[in-house]
């Protein structure tokens, strides 16, 4: 048994989080609903299990997604995940093969040039000290990259990097230290015993020159240990702590669990799995363009992890989902928003006494108060006259820009739709609004009073010009009709030849509204209708990397300044190429570019209204000449 | 005293010492622009409740800088916060913060002090 006293605070911090995650894990597991648990049983003997062990090949050790956005970044976390590694299993098959034992502790592995120093350069031996040598590297490259980006975070193309509290800097630090003391401590001990490879044995054989390498050795093998056990005791308060509980979040992902409307074990999974990498700080529009730097969603999940009071921060985004798509890790950030929102503000002695209990915290969450009093009693409930085959709901911010409802008469006129105008006198909201402002028993109301009315007209399609409204019909409302934005609405008009349109000979760009793309991943069909009349120019930010316009209702504390910065910022981006026309799809998009408008700014339309445009009229060029025909009747006559 | 069919009515003076004041200054802490209110009243006429009840925004923020809270309990819960009177106001005051704010400032009176 070879065994040194060294190794003691290495073996003392492996046991400690292996221990750790397993009681986590059971814990998660046990907090699981019925049905989750369910799932998970399932997905553990089935596809999922395979799928997860990919998923976590690509995601948490390649980092496939991470190198798509940023190869530079992506290399660095691979480098370190993928070969750390492969450093661990290439070192356990090593100390089993070359060791003087099979089967040995995971502490041989990790030191195994200490207790085989003078493991010799022959044939495949040598082969193999070649390969541990080039993963040290692999490692120790993007370990510079790691603290070049640390200092000087534009030179791997990010903006903005993540800030550190007091215990992640001292992870870090032993993070950083693990790799160059291993590098040190083998290079010292090849360099006294004549072994090693490329790396640590040319280092070796320089050091051994003129310094005493068997006695500068031990020292480093003990920081390597010292510097390993730190970091082992500290994962579970640090950011770190992402890397186990990824592998747990994959697997709950694949098995089907998903974020629902409360706080619950996937929720807190989801907390620990992010890794403030910092990805989602350069794709928010609010540290862009209105330089709010604390509210995005790296800090946002810090906050929850650290148990601090989330509720402001959470209100202050247009949740837009700008950086949940672009999350490496997938979590669902604007359901774990959405969560906060409802919770509200955390009670005074939740802030003081049980800072930092979590189990406490989730219990408030859970439950809220039960005494709830109906609160839009002056809704009384509407009866829409039955047989229309459509029914055109516009929604509030459609009749902020009034354009958009009369088009989509004309249209519907001109396809000869029997339809119905279900909310021409003024609109009771649809409830989304409320819903982002986390009141979502007032929402239900609403809901319900809608519902009734939609209910009631036995329609077969209902039509919507606004993506929020459209958002909450197909994922809150329990209609038995066809819920269909207007953009689709008109597309399915074209493909079923009712509608005819003329080409416009002018050129388009397209704005997806957050809610429409994002929200529902309605991509497709506002394109088409677009290819459909017009010259459709491509810019830079489409489909999932669309800006958001920043007038979103998402965001209740966003002043107006802040909002027309953002959304002249966007409108910049899009109008690059100088079209003819600015489209999209939402009225409120179109509102909120409208304010900042510039003189050169084209014509900002909504897809409808561009569709009115391209309705060609038989009688319309006859009309023409009639009218002119008629003024020369007169000038004869005059004469 | 002899009633001659005349009966004291009830004073209408806004006393701007006594009344409370802690709403509207929750309210402007919280959200500056609310200061800025000319009390155009676009917010009232676009507003999607008001064709259902008498809420009115205008109203309801001078009511608040009074500190007649009465008044304001009963108004507050009628606005559904679609947010048209946001995208109307030509001062660009967040007014869908600060019926919110108003609704969390008395939630706020009632379980503990502002």
């Amino acid at each position: 048994m070879q065994f040194d006293p060294f190794v003691i605070p290495f073996n003392i911090g492996l046991y400690f989080i292996i221990l750790y995650c397993v009681g986590t894990c059971i814990v998660w597991f046990r907090d699981l609903s019925r049905p989750d648990k369910l799932r998970l049983q399932r997905g553990f003997f089935g596809r999922p299990f395979v799928l997860s062990i990919r998923e976590i090949f690509m995601e948490s050790l390649i980092h496939r997604k991470i190198i798509k956005v940023n190869p530079v970044l992506g290399y660095m976390h691979m480098s370190l995940a993928f070969g750390w590694f492969l450093l661990i299993v290439l070192g356990t098959i090593e100390a089993d093969i070359f060791g003087e034992s099979h089967l040995n502790p995971p502490y041989k592995a990790i030191f195994f040039r200490f207790f085989n120093p003078e493991h010799r350069a022959e044939g495949f031996a040598m082969a193999y000290s070649f390969i541990m040598d080039l993963i040290l590297a692999f490692i120790l490259s993007g370990l510079m990259i790691a603290i070049i980006k640390r200092f000087w975070s534009r030179i791997v193309g990010m903006k903005k990097t993540t800030r550190l509290k007091t215990l992640d800097k001292i992870a870090l630090t032993s993070l950083w230290l693990i790799f160059p003391s291993r590098l040190l401590a083998e290079s010292f001990t090849c360099g006294a015993a004549g072994s090693g490879s490329f790396l640590t044995g040319s280092l070796g054989s320089f050091f051994a020159g003129f310094l005493p390498s068997s006695d500068l050795a031990y020292p480093f093998w003990w920081l390597y240990s010292l510097s390993l056990a730190v970091f082992f005791i500290l994962l579970p308060r640090t950011r770190y702590m992402h890397i186990p509980s990824e592998l747990f979040l994959i697997f709950l992902r694949n098995s089907g669990v998903r974020t629902g409307d409360q706080y619950g074990s996937f929720a807190e999974a989801q907390v620990y799995s992010c890794s403030s990498c910092g990805i989602c700080l350069d794709k928010c529009q609010l540290s862009s363009s209105a330089g709010i730097n604390n509210i995005q969603s790296a800090y946002f999940v810090k906050g929850l992890k650290r148990n601090d009071d989330v509720y402001d921060i959470s209100l202050n985004c247009l949740m837009c989902g700008r950086c949940e798509t672009a999350c490496p890790v997938g979590i669902e950030l604007g359901a774990l928003r959405m969560i906060q929102r409802r919770a509200g503000e955390a009670p005074e002695d939740m802030k003081t006494i049980w800072s930092g209990y979590m189990r406490e915290r989730n219990q408030n969450i859970r439950y809220g108060s039960n005494n709830y009093t109906k609160v839009y009693k002056y809704l009384k409930p509407e009866i829409i006259d039955p047989a229309t085959e459509v029914i055109y709901f516009a929604g509030c911010m459609t009749h902020l820009s009034p354009g958009i409802a009369s088009s989509m008469e004309k249209i519907f006129k001109a396809s000869g739709v029997n339809y119905r105008f279900m909310d021409k006198d003024g609109s009771v909201c649809c409830g989304r609004p409320l819903m982002l402002a986390g009141k979502d028993r007032e929402a239900r109301e609403l809901i319900q009073h809608n519902s009734s009315a939609i209910w009631s007209s036995g329609a077969k399609t209902l039509v919507t010009s606004c993506p929020i409204c459209l958002r909450v019909f197909t994922e809150s409302y329990h209609l038995d009709v066809e819920v269909l934005h207007h953009t689709q609405f008109i597309s399915r008009m074209i493909e079923e030849e009712r509608l005819d349109l003329k080409f416009l000979n002018q050129t388009v760009v397209y704005h997806d509204p957050c809610e429409l793309g994002r929200g529902l991943g309605i991509y497709d069909e506002p394109r088409k209708v677009l290819y459909h009349i017009a010259r459709y120019q491509k810019t830079s930010f489409e489909r999932e990397n669309a800006h958001c316009c920043g007038g979103s209702l998402g965001n209740i504390k966003l002043d107006s300044r802040k909002k027309t910065a953002v959304a002249s910022d966007a409108l910049n981006d899009l109008i690059q190429s100088a079209p003819d026309y600015l489209i999209t799809s939402c009225p409120l998009c179109k509102k909120t570019y409208r304010k900042a408008e510039k003189s050169d700014t084209p014509e900002i339309l909504d897809v409808a209204e561009l569709v009115v445009k391209a309705i060609s009229e038989p009688g319309r060029t006859e009309k023409l000449h009639n009218k002119k025909h008629h003024k020369e009747v007169i000038y004869v006559e005059a004469k | 005293m002899k009633n001659f069919g005349f009966s004291s009515i009830k004073p209408r003076v806004i006393d701007y010492d006594r009344n409370n004041k802690a709403v509207s200054d929750y309210i402007l802490k919280h959200e500056p622009s609310f200061a800025l209110c000319i009390g155009c009243g676009g917010c009232a006429a676009t507003c999607s409740a008001a064709r259902f009840t008498d809420m009115s925004l205008r109203k309801l923020n001078i009511l608040v800088k009074r500190g007649e809270n009465d008044e304001v309990r009963r108004l507050m819960n009628k606005c559904m916060l679609c947010g048209k009177c946001t995208l109307v106001c030509p001062r660009g005051v967040n007014t869908r913060n600060v019926i919110f704010l108003t609704q969390q400032a008395f939630r706020k009176l009632d379980n503990y002090a502002v």
